[in-house]
């Protein structure tokens, strides 16, 4: 199916409610991943606040929003976990709670599948291959 | 490179060297604590140069404008001039009354000779007279006519150990501009409160608890206290007094283990305690303070619980890194 973009569409972020909703993610999609034995231990020791932004920022991204990340930084940033032991599974592990978080929210599958496929253009980068 | 000028002196700065680092490593006499951006005390003021915004964060606007910078937190990208903070940006303040609370710490009352506004729940460094610096958490409100810092002894600790035995009433001190973001704020007035510390991490929550309180706070409040062995709480009466007073105020002390000395407190961890009473913490305001790694573990567990990340105030003591 053909979808005709007009120039009044609302964004995927416009859709999805802008900085309003990742504020109501973050703290429910932070949870999930410090919860999930699968990835919590590469968040011990972390500062929580600092995190916390992080999550903020990379859901900005993930919900098509305004953000300043670069292949590279995704690469720098994630280069300690790949040492440490980072790979597809966990990977995937972050993308099906976002999924969730999504989902618990009540956003349409239509939009977690458009915000997964944003997520998941940065594997390789996260995975530093 | 850039050079700095520091007391008439030029000194030529490494890539990425702070002025801080900059300095020390040429043996410069400044005074600096947490290396970390947080307590201040290496506060010094710019001029003839530019100032990165990075090394003004957490100062007060007023601050700012006269370019006074942390040296901890600035790695210049030219020239600058950099003068000491001084006595001009410190308060005098004498010692009124020193109070052993318990083996280890020390009540410290101080009458600032000069306006000193400060949120209750906030840090000061304290300066004795040769430059010797130390940051302590204000235990006191804003509208006392004392300071109220308590500080525990530590071994070898050079400030602690002084003000545990030398120092006397009538003693000169330099309080600098209170920090930190740890304090109350009217809002909603009937939100759940959890307090929780160990240690001297008690002094901050002692303010705020009784702030919270004083505007008239009407949800509940909670404070836990927590220490290895009963011996290490302390302020347990003046906490059940204020227990007495105010119907929405609760306190509870916990120990690891039940010994024959537990007395009144509970058994178990801090966060045990904790999480026994409240499983679910949604819509609770925390302040939490003292030890960092407690701080932390327990700000995590506050979370999952169901308290926001926002909703978190946190006050992890740093140590001198000295």
């Amino acid at each position: 199916m053909e979808t005709v973009l007009t120039p009044h569409e609302a964004t995927l972020y416009e859709q999805l409610g802008g900085e309003a909703a990742v504020d109501a993610a973050v703290d429910i999609f932070y949870r999930k991943v410090l919860s999930d034995s699968r990835i919590s231990s590469f968040f011990d020791g972390v500062d929580m606040d600092r995190q916390a932004a992080k999550q903020k920022a990379f859901l900005t991204m993930a919900f098509g929003g305004p953000h300043s990340y670069t292949g590279l930084d995704m690469r720098r940033g994630h280069q300690h976990l790949v040492a440490r032991g980072l790979n597809d599974s966990h990977f995937d592990a972050v993308v099906e709670l976002l999924g969730a978080t999504l989902a618990e929210l009540g956003v349409a599958p239509d939009l977690i599948a458009k915000v997964a496929a944003i997520a998941e253009s940065t594997r390789n980068d996260v995975l530093n291959r | 490179m850039p050079n700095i000028r520091y007391d008439g002196q030029d000194y030529a700065v490494q890539p990425r060297e702070t002025v801080l680092d900059c300095l020390l490593r040429n043996n410069v006499a400044i005074s600096y604590l947490c290396k970390a951006g947080s307590c201040q005390s290496c506060l010094v003021k710019g001029s003839d140069g530019t100032v990165p915004e990075f090394a003004q964060r957490g100062l007060k606007d007023t601050l700012r404008t006269q370019s006074y910078f942390l040296a901890c937190s600035c790695v210049p990208k030219g020239d600058l001039t950099v003068a000491p903070a001084g006595n001009d940006q410190r308060t005098p303040a004498l010692i009124t009354r020193l109070e052993s609370l318990n083996d280890t710490v020390l009540r410290v009352r101080l009458r600032a000779e000069a306006p000193f506004g400060y949120f209750a729940g906030q840090y000061v460094s304290l300066f004795r007279d040769d430059g010797l610096a130390r940051s302590y958490s204000l235990a006191s409100l804003p509208d006392e006519s004392e300071l109220e810092l308590h500080v525990r002894r530590i071994p070898g600790g050079a400030m602690s150990e002084w003000l545990h035995r030398t120092a006397q009433t009538g003693t000169r001190l330099w309080l600098q501009c209170p920090a930190g973001n740890c304090f109350y704020l009217p809002g909603d007035v009937g939100q759940p409160l959890l307090l929780a510390g160990t240690g001297t991490g008690l002094a901050p929550l002692y303010g705020i608890v009784r702030d919270a309180l004083r505007q008239g706070h009407t949800g509940p409040v909670w404070l836990f206290q927590g220490a290895l062995t009963r011996s290490g709480l302390y302020l347990t009466g003046e906490l059940a007094e204020l227990e007495r007073t105010w119907p929405n105020f609760h306190y509870v002390r916990s120990v690891p283990q039940h010994g024959d000395q537990a007395g009144e407190a509970e058994a178990g961890t801090l966060d045990d305690c904790i999480l026994r009473r409240f499983p679910s913490l949604a819509g609770w305001k925390g302040y939490v303070c003292g030890d960092p790694q407690l701080v932390n573990s327990l700000r995590k567990k506050l979370f999952l619980a169901g308290m926001g990340s926002k909703a978190i105030y946190a006050d992890a003591f740093l140590s001198s890194v000295r």
